[in-house]
């Protein structure tokens, strides 16, 4: 029963692929957002704060049909990118992954915000006196107090990545080898006759990865924790 | 010389202030609430003025007519603060050279060794600031503050969270600090008597305005062990 079959592969493969892009493109932004959000007041803040979140409480596919209008190869900014930079979305894996990427966003942003928000702002006063700019009091005191957070933020968005169905399937449909994730895989096997037990192996393969970015999540953090707090 | 003449509304209550010092200890004396805190904050440019001018040695930091404002990472002030505020992700090593390495100065063994000796924290590097006792934790912080080179040392009531015990710990090397380092410092207290025995100098604040200035003895009538009363 456990034999899994090429297919089922490339539909794995390419899940943690399409995740890993995803949130290492994201986090980089993530961390810039939570910090501005945390350390910064500025016109239409609320607004931002309110966009950020949407993805979290919008249909799947709406997000995913909006994704298609932006980035599709008719798109506003999808025939600039495919004209000036090559760069397509539309039905390819990167498109999974801007989906993904954008699906997880508030996930991954919001425990990066609430540690930076954690970190004692006189830590910061601090190190300004002793002549850090601000860039080098965020590397070396902000970023350092805030990293369980940055990590968990991380994990939920890789967590919710691999899952994301949606917005995905609406994006860039589900061509096996190119777009075809996990979720969409299941979706398809449990469409077809016979796919029950295809789809189960996918299921475990799923519950299987969830469990161990939860468990890797939680030993950064007690790690980071450790680190940060003497011993 | 310290040049200070500004102004700050505080809520309900204006900050007013005039002062040059040339002693090498200047006593900001008052009891809490009167603006001492907020005071030295401006001249170390963690607050801004609403108007006036602040200068070290003719060179200004502050000076609102003329849109000047240094921010306090460039001003070369060291702070100590009441509660010491070390990196608790830095062992007291990392702590001690975090001034030097963000002022990019060069690494200067002997002076190092001297701050050591001075503050008898030799036994202490390794650690974490989790690790250290109160008056520890002060020390490090005080030394932490000397190696960045300051032109200027400002003590916000370096003493005000530790007990008897542990202030007469201190005062030694707060003695010593005065007569070796050779830098001129501002010393906030509502402790006359710690005033007597450190200052050169003494400018009273008392709801935001300087009530009297000059010598140690503008501290009599001042009862030595009782905190003035605030209006």
């Amino acid at each position: 029963m456990f034999d899994i079959s090429p297919t089922e592969w490339t539909a794995i493969e390419l899940s943690l692929r399409v995740a890993t892009v995803a949130t290492l493109v994201a986090t980089p932004i993530g961390i810039g957002v939570a910090w501005l959000l945390a350390r910064r007041d500025f016109w239409g803040k609320s607004l931002v704060d309110a966009l950020i979140y949407l993805p979290l409480v919008l249909p799947p596919v709406v997000t995913g049909y909006l994704l298609l209008l932006t980035f599709g190869r008719r798109g506003l900014v999808g025939a600039w990118l495919a004209d000036h930079l090559g760069i397509v979305f539309a039905f390819r894996w990167t498109g999974a992954a801007l989906a993904c990427g954008v699906m997880s966003f508030p996930l991954l942003v919001r425990p990066m915000r609430l540690s930076i928000e954690a970190v004692d702002r006189k830590l910061e006063q601090a190190a300004a006196t002793l002549g850090a700019a601000p860039w080098r009091v965020f590397l070396t005191v902000t970023l350092p107090l805030a990293l369980p957070g940055v990590l968990a933020g991380m994990v939920l968005g890789f967590a919710k990545a691999i899952g994301e169905f949606g917005a995905t399937i609406t994006f860039v449909s589900n061509i096996p080898g190119e777009t075809q994730t996990i979720s969409s895989a299941i979706y398809s096997l449990t469409q077809t006759p016979d796919g029950d037990a295809a789809a189960l192996r996918l299921v475990v393969v799923s519950i299987v990865l969830a469990t161990a970015a939860l468990v890797a999540s939680e030993l950064f953090a007690r790690r980071a924790t450790r680190r940060l707090h003497g011993n | 010389m310290l040049h200070v003449d500004v102004s700050k509304q505080l809520g309900q209550f204006l900050l007013e202030a005039s002062f040059k010092s040339e002693g090498r200890v200047t006593g900001l004396f008052g009891a809490s609430g009167a603006g001492k805190t907020s005071l030295i904050n401006m001249i170390a440019g963690l607050v801004r003025p609403d108007r006036g001018t602040i200068s070290i040695d003719g060179d200004t930091l502050d000076d609102t007519a003329a849109h000047i404002h240094v921010p306090a990472y460039r001003r070369r002030i060291g702070y100590v603060f009441q509660d010491a505020r070390l990196f608790p992700h830095l062992s007291v090593t990392d702590n001690l050279n975090y001034g030097r390495r963000m002022n990019r100065l060069a690494d200067d063994p002997p002076q190092r060794k001297r701050v050591v000796e001075l503050l008898d924290i030799g036994h202490l590097l390794e650690r974490r600031p989790g690790q250290l006792s109160g008056g520890e934790r002060q020390r490090v912080a005080f030394g932490r503050t000397l190696l960045s080179k300051p032109r200027l040392l400002l003590l916000d009531e370096p003493l005000g969270a530790l007990d008897e015990g542990r202030k007469l710990e201190i005062l030694p090397y707060l003695v010593r600090l005065r007569d070796e380092a050779g830098i001129p410092m501002v010393y906030v207290s509502h402790d006359a008597a710690e005033l007597r025995q450190l200052a050169t100098q003494i400018v009273m604040l008392r709801s935001g305005h300087i009530t009297a200035f000059g010598g140690v003895k503008v501290l009599t009538g001042a009862p030595s062990d009782a905190i003035p009363g605030r209006e």
